[in-house]
């Protein structure tokens, strides 16, 4: 992969500009600058974050599952077994590795995000 | 079609005690309503008004909307029952050139949650607006159903229809997919059906700072179901505005929501059934998140704005699994 500008980079970079011109903008294209500079810097933590928080993700499933693939193979394979009834809230170490992995997702879709607590 | 709002609502002034309407301006509103703010002038005091709409048919919650006709009835019902509103005025008839659409009186405030929950201006008002709350809900259920042709809708339908969607949509997020089948297996018991505003969250209320609610707004989404329904909605963490740890829209506590429900006339309702419609709610927020990033993915629109809507689905699930672990 080519690091002489990194992906990561270039988004910055770019997200760094939309910034920059915000302010000559109408209300309207002034309030869609805002969502694609929040959306440049979501693809910039994925490019940053993804690839680990995948790898672990593939780890818990394939543990949870006890069978190998892919993030997609597992994730549907989670599904269906959750849909089946086969697997559920009770199921041992399921909520704390859905928990583990919604947990990296939101770090990278919405860091600043504060989840509901209860009690 | 292109109505001309400024000039169809001058014509209209004899008839909302005027000669004349001045300063007629859009204010910023949903996808398929649209929301004017007007003074009618020559009757005495001006009068300031607001038409509310529907300018395209088209919206992904349309089949859930009521009538204008039914909101405007729903509107006065209320106010009969007691809940603060924005006064009808008028329900716009075809030859007004409006469209389908009432005016009401103008209520001031401020209706942006994020303002509720932060501003030092609501600092007096806001310990108070959760008993505000429910007892305003107490009044809006004690609606007659008949006051309008209202769709009822209880939480195993409300599953229903969601998964439909879900399943409609391709995306497979096992989270929501347990919530999904966990909500299914323990669903409340039944209780009496009430009339619900459907969408009764910060965001819908006119707050004034001194006296707290002062109009509740958008009745769109008026139906008949589980009286629980509207306190969780009012709960779900995606309406508190980075106030998580204010479980009732960012503003106050679920004792006081629940004892001020009851302070109107409202029945008891535990805590757990307003948990288990919040996380419903939450359900059918990630939910719609997903749908509005299908009408990207289809090509159905284009703006910035739908598929980042998508990435909102991990707030619903991140919440869910606090709740299914807090033992929903």
């Amino acid at each position: 992969m080519i690091e002489h500008p990194r992906a990561d980079e270039l988004v910055e970079a770019v997200a760094g500009w939309v910034e920059s011109i915000r302010p000559q903008l109408n209300p309207r294209d002034a309030f869609l600058s805002r969502v694609a500079v929040n959306a440049l810097n979501a693809v910039k933590r994925e490019l940053v974050q993804g690839p680990a928080a995948e790898a672990a993700a593939v780890a818990r499933l394939s543990g949870l599952l006890g069978m190998e693939g892919d993030l997609k193979t597992l994730n549907a394979e989670l599904c269906a077994r959750l849909r089946s009834g086969e697997m559920g809230v009770s199921t041992p170490g399921l909520l704390a590795a859905l928990k583990a992995g919604i947990e990296d997702q939101i770090a990278i879709d919405q860091p600043s995000y504060v989840s509901v607590k209860v009690r | 079609m292109e109505v001309d709002i400024p000039a169809a609502l001058n014509a209209l002034a004899p008839k909302l005690g005027g000669t004349a309407v001045e300063k007629a301006q859009r204010l910023t509103g949903g996808a398929s309503m649209e929301t004017w703010a007007f003074t009618v002038v020559g009757g005495g005091e001006p009068r300031p008004l607001i038409l509310r709409r529907r300018s395209t048919p088209m919206d992904p919650e349309a089949s859930r909307s009521v009538t204008m006709a039914s909101e405007a009835a729903l509107i006065q019902a209320a106010g009969h029952a007691g809940a603060p509103v924005a006064p009808l005025v008028r329900l716009c008839e075809p030859d007004d050139g409006l469209g389908e659409g009432h005016i009401t009186g103008f209520v001031a405030g401020e209706t942006l949650g994020r303002k509720i929950v932060s501003d030092p201006r609501f600092d007096a008002v806001r310990p108070h607006l959760a008993r505000q709350c429910g007892q305003v809900l107490a009044r809006i259920h004690t609606i007659p159903a008949g006051v309008a042709p209202l769709a009822t809708a209880d939480a195993s339908g409300e599953l229903d229809r969601y998964e439909a969607i879900y399943r409609t949509s391709g995306a497979e997020r096992p989270i929501l997919e347990m919530a999904l089948q966990h909500m299914r297996r323990n669903l409340p018991p039944p209780m009496p059906n009430v009339v619900l505003h459907g969408d009764f969250r910060n965001g819908n209320m006119m707050f004034d700072p001194e006296r707290g609610v002062a109009a509740v707004l958008d009745w769109e989404l008026a139906h008949v179901g589980d009286p629980a329904e509207d306190l969780g909605w009012l709960c779900v963490n995606s309406w508190r505005f980075g106030r998580a740890d204010r479980p009732v829209g960012g503003f106050g506590e679920y004792q006081d929501l629940l004892e001020g429900y009851m302070e109107a006339g409202g029945v008891e309702i535990p805590l757990s059934r307003v948990l288990f419609w919040q996380a419903l709610g939450s359900l059918k927020w990630g939910i719609m998140c997903l749908m509005m990033y299908s009408s990207y993915a289809t090509g159905a629109t284009n703006s910035v704005e739908r598929p980042m809507i998508g990435r909102r689905v991990s707030e619903t699930e991140i919440d869910l699994v606090n709740l299914l672990e807090a033992g929903l």
